[in-house]
């Protein structure tokens, strides 16, 4: 037999998602997949139908008088906290008792045979509310004089001020940026069921099990040690699944031990989108000093998030707004301040950039001021900026820049777009005075990579060789699609050197790996990839002890070459030596830990090493408008993004690709919008607008940058990819942005609030053609 | 007249004959909770996300055509005599992965993997119809599929690849073509089907003349053609809309006869049913009529129901009020015709009598005379409701503009004509000035809504340019570079 010279599913190999065949065939399980056990029974959500009220009443009998309806739950039903805020802030009630503060607030559950019936019933709620006034958004909530939700963060370096007032330019503006909601096509969903004593198992579609579970026992007044989550896979998550699902959890477990029946809640499209938080929308006031070439002196912003009723994760979202408020660009003198504020809409939370995105797209601003002010190509103004050179390397809160290949990537990509030649041709066209008008933008991403949070930034795995040497695999993470289960097998397979698929993915559940981090901050393979490595490491380590000892032979001398082992001389087959070590009392599994490395954050201060490592990426997008309408088409974008050396290049171009379209629809068509009332209005697809398949650009060119490797000790020295890619799509932005000034002749700022809807391009166009100013 | 009270389909390989249907049942509720064919999902419950694409298997003129469509917002009832396939069903030739299964895997065309056995549905009905497809048609077939992971690149990759897998020759739904046949014209027995419950259920009537009859005697009934409205009353609003009668099935409706003068269209012809005519009859619609829903929409939805149910932001009745449509409307057996326009009086009111229905359309062919336009505005360019819509009729003799019909939907509380303009048009010289005076007047004709889809301002000054753009469009040489985003 002719030995195996390389394994299948190795680290750096391009595989197929291990789902892939369930996915295309139907037979990938999620939740609301499970067979349910006989009984089961279903709950339903009965919100709120004011914006900011006092609650005087709440009558529920018609609702439980409702065919099929087995009882309902309310904030007195609460055996433990009736709170589930994620940060331990106890400002977000399960359900309330006195007041709402957002239209849609969950305000009881309904529980029934049949989820029809459930979701009837919930309808027939009769609540007095006694109405007060509400703020929607963050500058009338200042104005109303509306708290914070959390606390502010201030970064500062320099003196702001007084360099501001001696540049020899000074602009400033105000951007309004908009919020998203995830969309993520398998909604909010809970499946409990009621075990022994205090016992309860959720199935769920979470990002954070862990977080789950302590809410779970928290409202149930009962130790974390009673309550189990799993999770299989999520039907995408994209940061809505982080907390949100906390509440969904809670009722399904509350109800199933209340009726000793398992109880499944799933709230419609319409419900989950009104009553779950989304992306924040910010309102940033910023200014910038500058020098003739157009580098920057010194930069203050203020920004105010609408955090919605409670604080969530805005204080953290609000925080990384300001960590990237930078984006790719040196500031010698910054002040930037956070204004997480409280608004009567659903409390908003985690989405993929978790504020970041916010913060580079103000920065992008900045630079289309200067360079419309100035004369000049964005893309000289931006490189002008760049980190990098004699004291330029250090960030607002005070992190050197060690890892910088900005220079490096744009430049790379300016060739392989040809940025230059079709800039020209671009300026040939639009000087034409047509009526479809093009522009051409490049822009950079630099994104931290690490919670903030330092604690979080740790992770377990659990692995197991049984005798037959197949192996069982589990570790922290969620599977929402982005290929982590995937990739941590691959590592865990080149650790062994055996194929991947004799490892079992198993689902991720509080039971095998516990205190957990969510599966956020692009985290999921750098954290969980190592602490699984860290397992394998520890039982290959007892492997060739046992080796040595057995065959008598250096440690040195043993070897885990594909499928087999190289024990001195012979050789002998990887499961031939896992029944010889179990023969021999040698212990098969490990649990395995990870902490990130040399990383600190002092909040107080400002200052600190909050990231491990940088991810970088460039993208250069063209596009048309139609100045009669506003219309648009992305007619190529060019991508070249930086995953240093990719664990699987197959899955982060994926990841590459699904980002920068989702950044590309958060700034074009999907908008929210809230009438007078506080009624969200686009909450569902027919009213809220994700890309298509036709809304992709013409021409899609996506690259890896591979000559690029971490230069910190990630896993196999990788970096995460989840989330910097989606500020690639801020080039479709600043691309619609040159074209609508060029009905001005660039003379002036086009100042696009976002998302750039058609209505938005028109307006500009109009008022950019009126010579209007903004 | 016989009649009977079961639904009678085929479900993959199964027949099915089910009592007590009601009205209100859809497909996706059947298939996930009675069948447990969960490989079909839920992402929306309202036709828009794809999630639950299944593919309708129906004789048309004893021939059988498979649709993709929405699981979700189909009514269960409207199955009978149908062949329902789900991703169940598909396989390989040695039992593995089906070709565009098999393409999807190759490419990485799934992530999260939800939104995925709808897109294998939508390419499957495509590759079906279309084996090796341009990237136009890909992206127009999935329109009505949403996914939120990839970001399409690889699905579009798959859809090319797919052909390298199989043909659709060695396809067991095409081998079986002539067995299911068999099977559904055995299940059509001519009887008219009542099922469910007295207050909720769903009546079939077994021809034209049935309905008629039907709806006569139950005015209170809700018609039920494409269910791609009435299913999200059922869905989003948990509206009762029993008793429902179900006109899918009558082929009578699905009448189409092209005349010298005129096209006549059956209330039951659906999008897709219509888009040859379109392409051949009525070129300068094409783009419009595939920027109408998506696929899954289009295959159910009647140009019949777009009209009936009297919404201002219909997509066809611009356009048809342009060309000067008339309406048949029949009640039991009477008759009586009214041009288009005159059907939509106010919000949620039309000009229809308790038991009366629309029957027909009759569309007069344009003349050599008339320069016809349609345009529709939304905030994303395909499967979107639109923020304005527009179809523009004018007639130019010798240079002169001797007649227009220009209607607009989003504009007002009904698809209506613009008068004023009109009144500028008309008896004016063919260029610039009299449109920009057309443009100058339209706020005399509407004074449209805020909403999320658009600001008042903003649909009328989009509404103001698309008279100009059709001014443009139809003067040679007006402009140097072309006034139309490229495709």
């Amino acid at each position: 037999m002719k030995d195996q010279t390389e394994i299948r599913g190795t680290v750096h190999a391009s595989l197929q998602h291990d789902s892939a065949a369930k996915h295309v065939t139907g037979r990938a399980e999620y939740t609301d997949d499970i067979p349910e056990p006989v009984g089961t029974l279903h709950a339903y959500l009965g919100c709120s139908t004011e914006t900011h009220a006092r609650i005087l009443s709440m009558d529920l009998s018609s609702v439980l008088a409702a065919p099929g309806v087995i009882g309902v739950l309310s904030a007195r039903d609460i055996p433990g906290h009736n709170d589930i805020s994620p940060t331990g802030r106890a400002d977000e009630p399960v359900f309330p008792t006195d007041v709402v503060e957002y239209h849609g607030q969950p305000l009881f559950a309904v529980v029934a045979d049949t989820r029809d019936a459930a979701r009837r019933a919930a309808e027939l709620a009769r609540v007095d509310y006694e109405v007060l006034p509400h703020a929607l958004d963050p500058v009338a909530a200042r104005e109303a004089g509306y708290p914070h939700v959390t606390d502010s963060l201030t970064l500062a370096r320099g003196d702001a001020d007084a360099a501001l007032s001696s540049s020899g330019h000074r602009i400033s503006g105000r951007m309004v940026i908009g919020g998203q909601d995830h969309m993520y096509l398998e909604g909010q969903i809970a499946f409990a069921m009621p075990g022994e004593d205090e016992d309860v198992v959720v199935h769920c579609s979470t990002q954070h099990p862990s977080e789950a579970q302590h809410m779970v026992a928290h409202v149930l007044g009962v130790p974390s040690n009673a309550v189990t989550v799993n999770v299989r896979r999520m039907g995408g998550g994209f940061g809505g699944k982080e907390s949100q699902m906390n509440l969904f959890c809670a009722v399904a477990a509350l109800a199933s031990k209340t009726w000793n029946r398992a109880v499944k809640i799933r709230p419609d499209r319409d419900q989950d989108m009104t009553a779950t938080g989304k992306r924040h929308d910010f309102v940033v006031d910023y200014a910038v000093g500058f020098d003739d070439t157009g580098r920057i002196e010194a930069v203050s912003g203020s920004f105010a998030a609408r955090c919605g009723y409670s604080s969530d994760l805005s204080g953290p979202v609000t925080d990384r707004a300001l960590f990237h408020a930078d984006n790719a660009y040196y500031y010698p003198h910054v002040r930037l301040e956070s204004h997480p504020m409280k608004t009567n809409t659903v409390s908003n939370t985690a989405f993929r950039g978790f504020g970041g995105p916010q913060g580079v797209i103000a920065a992008e601003r900045m630079i289309e001021e200067i360079a419309y002010r100035l004369g000049r190509d964005t893309l000289d103004i931006r490189k002008a900026n760049f980190y990098g050179g004699p004291g330029r390397d250090v960030t607002p809160y005070h992190q050197t820049v060690e890892d910088n290949i900005l220079l490096r990537i744009v430049e790379d990509l300016e060739q392989r777009a040809d940025y230059q030649v079709r800039r020209r041709a671009v300026l040939e066209h639009n000087a034409k005075a047509g009526l479809i008008r093009r522009g051409l933008a490049l822009t950079p991403v630099k994104f931290g990579i690490s919670f903030t949070a330092t604690h979080y930034n740790q992770a377990g795995a659990l692995v197991h060789v049984y005798t037959d040497g197949s192996i069982h695999l589990n570790h922290g993470g969620t599977e929402m699609g982005q290929g982590l289960n995937t990739k941590v097998a691959q590592v865990v397979a080149d650790a062994f050197q055996v194929n991947i698929d004799r490892i079992k993915i198993t689902r991720t559940t509080t039971e095998k790996v516990p205190n957990t981090s969510a599966t956020a901050a692009s985290s999921g393979s750098d954290l969980n990839g190592m602490a699984a490595l860290d397992a394998v490491e520890q039982i290959k380590v007892r492997l060739v002890a046992f080796a040595a000892e057995h065959w008598q032979v250096d440690p040195g001398k043993v070897q885990f070459l594909p499928g087999r082992v190289q024990i001195g001389d012979e050789v002998v087959t990887f499961d031939a030596l896992i029944r010889a070590a179990y023969m021999a009392r040698v212990q098969l599994s490990a649990a395995g830990f990870y902490k990130t490395p040399d990383i600190h954050w002092d909040r107080a201060a400002g200052k600190g090493r909050p990231f491990y490592y940088f991810a970088y990426g460039a993208a250069c997008s063209e596009v048309e408008i139609d100045t009669l309408t506003g219309e648009y088409r992305v007619l190529r974008t060019d991508i070249l993004h930086d995953v240093g050396r990719s664990l699987n290049p197959a899955i982060d171009k994926g990841q590459v690709e699904g980002a920068f379209i989702q950044g590309m629809g958060w700034l074009t068509t999907e908008e929210l919008w809230w009438d007078d009332q506080g009624r969200l209005r686009t909450h569902a697809p027919s009213t809220y607008k994700i890309p298509l398949a036709s809304d992709r650009p013409r021409v899609f060119n996506v690259d890896l940058a591979e000559w690029s490797q971490n230069r910190e000790r990630t896993i196999k020295r990788s970096k995460a990819v989840g989330e910097p890619p989606f500020m690639l799509g801020i080039s479709v932005f600043e691309a619609l942005s040159m074209a609508v000034g060029s009905v001005a002749n660039y003379r002036e700022c086009p100042r696009l609030d976002t998302p750039a809807t058609p209505e938005r391009i028109l307006m500009a166009v109009e008022r950019l053609k009126a010579g209007g100013g903004s | 007249m016989d009649q009977r009270d079961d639904i009678r389909f085929m479900l993959n390989d199964h027949e099915v004959a089910l009592r007590d249907v009601t009205a209100t049942q859809t497909v996706l509720d059947y298939l996930r909770l009675d069948r447990r064919l969960t490989g079909t999902k839920e992402g929306c419950a309202e036709g828009d996300c794809g999630a639950c694409t299944v593919l309708v298997g129906r004789l048309k003129e004893g021939v059988l055509h498979y649709e993709s469509v929405n699981a979700c917002i189909r009514f269960l009832a409207s199955l009978d005599g149908c062949h329902v396939v789900t991703v169940e069903h598909l396989k390989g030739a040695e039992g593995g992965l089906h070709p565009v299964q098999q393409a999807m895997v190759d490419e990485h065309g799934s992530q999260c993997g939800f939104c995925t056995p709808g897109f294998v549905m939508s390419l499957y009905a495509l590759w079906m119809e279309t084996p090796e497809p341009d990237e136009a048609r890909i992206e127009t077939a999935l329109q009505g599929n949403l996914c939120r992971c990839t970001g399409y690149a690889p699905i579009i990759r798959a859809a090319v690849a797919i052909s390298r897998h199989g043909t659709p020759a060695s396809d067991h739904l095409v081998q079986e073509r002539d067995r299911v046949t068999a099977r559904l014209k055995a299940m059509r027995d001519g009887a008219r089907v009542v099922s469910g419950p007295d207050d909720n259920r769903a009546i079939l009537p077994a021809d034209a003349a049935d309905f008629a009859r039907v709806l006569d005697e139950t005015p209170n009934a809700t018609v039920v053609a494409g269910a791609t409205d009435v299913g999200l009353w059922v869905t989003k609003f948990l509206r009762p809309i029993g008793p429902a009668i179900f006109i899918g099935h009558l082929d009578e409706l699905k009448n189409i006869s092209i005349g010298d003068e005129d096209i006549r269209i059956g209330a039951g012809v659906s999008y897709s049913e219509f888009a040859p005519v379109i392409a051949e009859h009525f070129p300068f619609m094409a783009e419009y009529w595939e920027r109408i829903a998506g696929w899954q929409v289009r295959n159910m939805g009647t140009i019949g129901g777009n009209i009936a149910n009297g919404s201002p932001i219909g997509d066809t009745p611009p356009v048809l009020i342009a060309l000067g449509a008339e309406l048949t409307l029949r009640k039991g057996e009477t008759r009586r015709s009214l041009p288009l326009e005159s059907f939509f009086i106010d919000y949620g009111k039309q000009d229809l009598a308790e038991g009366e229905f629309v029957e027909e359309i009759r569309v007069p062919r344009p003349d050599k005379a008339q320069r016809c336009a349609a345009y529709k505005i939304s905030k994303r360019r395909d499967e979107d409701i639109s923020s304005v819509a527009v179809g523009l009729s004018v007639t130019v003799v010798a240079g002169t503009i001797t007649g227009c019909r220009l209607a607009f939907g989003g504009m007002a509380a009904t698809p209506r004509r613009a008068q004023a303009a009109e009144a500028a048009l008309t008896g004016k010289a063919w260029g610039r000035a009299a449109f920009q005076e057309a443009m100058a007047v339209l706020p005399n004709d509407f004074s449209p809504l805020s909403d999320w889809r658009a600001s008042s301002e903003y649909r009328m000054r989009a509404a103001q340019n698309l008279l100009l753009r059709f001014y443009l469009e139809h003067e040679a040489g007006a402009d140097e570079t072309p006034p139309r985003l490229s495709a």
